[in-house]
C-alpha cells in the first residue's frame, strides 16, 4: 500500500475537494496541516520546493508530487478507483467530467478569491469578483436545470464524478463571499444529493444542518 | 461611512493590527466608521493615524496585538495575568471579517448551547445538549460581565484530547468588544488554558475579529493549534452573520431569553447601562 500524504489547509476550497474524494474512495492518508492563513505557509521555501505556484492542496504518494486539486482527482480516481465511477472512461463521458474540471479551475477561480477577499482581508471585496463568480454559479445552474428534465441528477453521466466534488465548493460556500443559495433551486436540489455521498463530510461554511 | 459619534465606542481601546503585521508599510483598515492608518516609524515606534488627518493616534501593544482608540478611554487595557506566564503558547489566530455586529459575536462566544449543533463532535454533540446552570454577574468593581461555573459535555475539547468530558469554563467579557474564554487546561488540570476574541468594529454591521489563545500545551504542533481554533471560528461566522436583527437588541420584551442565555442576559444590560448604541438597537428607530 502506498503512502498517501495531503498538505491540507482546513479553511480552504481546493482542499476540500480532495478531503471528499479521499473520504468518497475510504482512502486513508496522513494530512499535514499547512498554516495558509494568516502564516502564508504555502509561500515558505520548504512549501515551494513540492509545488513552486505556491497554492493548495499537495499530495504525495510515495515518490509523485502533485499540486492543483484538479489534477490530483483526476490522479487519485484513475489510479484507486477500480469502479471507474469517480473518473468514467468512455470517451464521451470523460470528455465531459474534463470540460467541468477545467471550468471548476477557471470558471470558479473567482469564487475562491471573492471568498479569500470576503473572509481575510479589510477591505471590502470586488465588485468584478462577485459578478464572475454569480456567472460560473449561473452556468452550473442552468446546466442541472436541463439535466433534471432528462431525470438526471449529477453533472455528467449516471453517477457521481470527480467533476461534482469540483464543483460543489464554489456554491456550498457562496455564503461566506455573500451569495445566498435561492437563485439557484437546481443546484441546492443537486447539493442535497453531494451530501448523501458515502464518506461526505462538511468544513466551516458548509454546516452540518441544511 | 462616516465616525461614530457614539461617545461610549469611541471612548473604548481596540485591537487594530496583529503586532508581527506592523511594519513600515503602511497598512489600513477602519474602525468605527473611520479609516485608519497603521505602521512604524523609522525608530521602530507605532503609529496610528486617520485618514486625511496627521496627528497620531493613542496606540498600545498589548496581547500581541496593536490597540488604539478614537476617543478617550478612562482606563487602561484590561490585563490577562496568564499571558505573562513563560510557557505559555501565543497563538494569534488571523483577523476574520464578518458581516455582523460585533456584540452579535460577543454573544455568540458566550452562548454554549449551539456548540453541539454547530460545533459538532468538537465543542458538543447530540444528545448531550444540555447548558447546566452556571452563575453570571455583572462585576462592579471591575466593570465586567463574567460567567463562572459553566460546565459543558465536549467531545474534543483541546487539540490534545481525544476523548470527550465535561468542560469547565470562565467567560469573561473585559470591554463591549472583547469576549474570553478560561478553561480548565485537560493536561494541566490546576491551570487555565486563556481564549481571547478581539473585535474590530468596522461599520455596525461589519467587523474583524481574531482569535488569540494563550495555551498551555507544549505537545501539539502550532498549525493543529492554530486549526482546531479557526475551523471553530469559522464555523460560527455562518451563523452570526445569519443572525437577525442584524443590529444586537437591547430592549429585553424583544426576545424571549432561557436560563442558558443568562451570560448574554447580562451582557445585553451591562451595554444597556453603558448606553452602547453602535452595534446594537439601543435608540434606533
Amino acid at each position: 500500500m502506498s503512502a498517501l500524504c495531503l498538505y491540507d489547509y482546513e479553511l480552504d476550497e481546493n482542499c476540500y475537494k480532495v478531503r471528499l474524494l479521499l473520504a468518497a474512495l475510504g482512502l486513508t492518508f496522513r494530512k499535514i496541516a499547512v498554516d495558509m492563513f494568516p502564516g502564508a505557509e504555502e509561500m515558505a521555501p520548504s512549501l515551494l520546493a513540492l509545488n513552486p505556484t505556491g497554492s493548495l492542496p499537495i499530495l504525495q504518494d510515495d515518490d509523485l508530487t502533485l499540486h492543483g486539486a484538479e489534477a490530483i482527482l483526476l490522479y487519485l480516481a484513475h489510479h484507486y478507483d477500480p469502479s471507474l465511477q469517480w473518473l468514467p472512461r468512455t470517451p464521451t463521458l470523460f470528455g465531459q467530467v474534463a470540460m467541468w474540471l477545467q471550468f471548476a479551475t477557471v470558471q470558479c477561480g473567482a469564487s475562491v478569491l471573492a471568498r479569500r477577499q470576503s473572509l481575510f482581508t479589510a477591505e471590502a471585496g470586488e465588485i468584478g469578483l462577485l459578478r464572475q463568480s454569480k456567472h460560473a454559479l449561473r452556468i452550473m445552474d442552468d446546466h442541472m436545470t436541463l439535466r433534471e428534465f432528462d431525470g438526471d441528477v449529477w453533472f455528467v453521466g449516471t453517477s457521481a464524478t470527480i467533476a461534482d466534488l469540483a464543483l460543489f465548493p464554489a456554491i456550498a460556500l457562496s455564503r461566506d463571499y455573500g451569495v445566498e443559495h435561492e437563485a439557484y433551486p437546481a443546484l441546492r436540489r443537486w447539493m442535497r444529493k453531494i451530501r448523501h455521498l458515502p464518506g461526505f463530510l462538511t468544513m466551516p461554511g458548509i454546516p452540518n444542518y441544511y | 461611512m462616516a465616525r461614530t459619534n457614539d461617545p461610549v465606542a469611541l471612548d473604548a481601546w481596540y485591537a487594530v493590527e496583529t503586532l508581527s503585521d506592523v511594519t513600515r508599510t503602511p497598512r489600513q483598515t477602519r474602525l468605527l466608521g473611520q479609516d485608519i492608518i497603521s505602521c512604524r516609524s523609522e525608530t521602530g515606534a507605532p503609529i496610528v493615524h486617520a485618514v486625511g488627518a496627521s496627528h497620531h493616534l493613542p496606540v498600545r501593544e498589548r496581547h500581541g496585538c496593536l490597540w488604539t482608540t478614537l476617543g478617550k478611554p478612562d482606563r487602561e487595557i484590561f490585563e490577562i495575568a496568564e499571558a505573562a506566564e513563560t510557557d505559555r503558547r501565543f497563538v494569534p489566530c488571523g483577523w476574520v471579517r464578518l458581516h455582523a455586529s460585533g456584540p452579535r459575536v460577543v454573544e455568540n462566544f458566550l452562548d454554549m448551547a449551539h456548540f453541539p449543533f454547530i460545533h459538532t463532535n468538537i465543542l458538543g454533540a447530540e444528545p448531550q445538549t444540555d447548558v447546566p446552570p452556571y452563575d453570571y454577574e455583572i462585576r462592579r468593581d471591575v466593570d465586567e460581565v463574567w460567567a463562572t461555573n459553566c460546565r459543558f459535555f465536549q467531545p474534543r475539547i483541546a487539540v490534545t484530547e481525544e476523548n470527550g468530558d465535561f468542560v469547565q469554563l470562565t467567560f469573561r467579557v473585559p470591554t463591549p468588544f472583547v469576549v474570553m474564554l478560561y478553561r480548565v487546561c485537560p493536561s494541566a488540570p490546576t491551570r487555565l488554558d486563556v481564549i481571547a476574541l478581539f473585535i474590530q468594529p468596522m461599520e455596525e454591521n461589519l467587523c474583524r475579529a481574531q482569535p488569540v489563545m494563550f495555551l498551555v500545551d507544549d505537545r501539539s504542533a502550532f498549525n493543529e493549534l492554530l486549526k482546531f481554533e479557526q475551523v471553530i471560528f469559522l464555523q460560527d461566522r455562518i451563523i452570526v452573520e445569519n443572525q437577525r436583527p442584524i443590529l444586537l437588541p437591547l430592549d429585553p420584551h424583544g426576545e424571549i431569553p432561557t436560563k442558558a442565555d443568562g451570560s448574554s442576559i447580562a451582557y445585553r444590560r451591562w451595554l444597556k447601562e453603558k448606553g452602547l448604541r453602535y452595534g446594537t438597537t439601543l435608540n434606533k428607530p
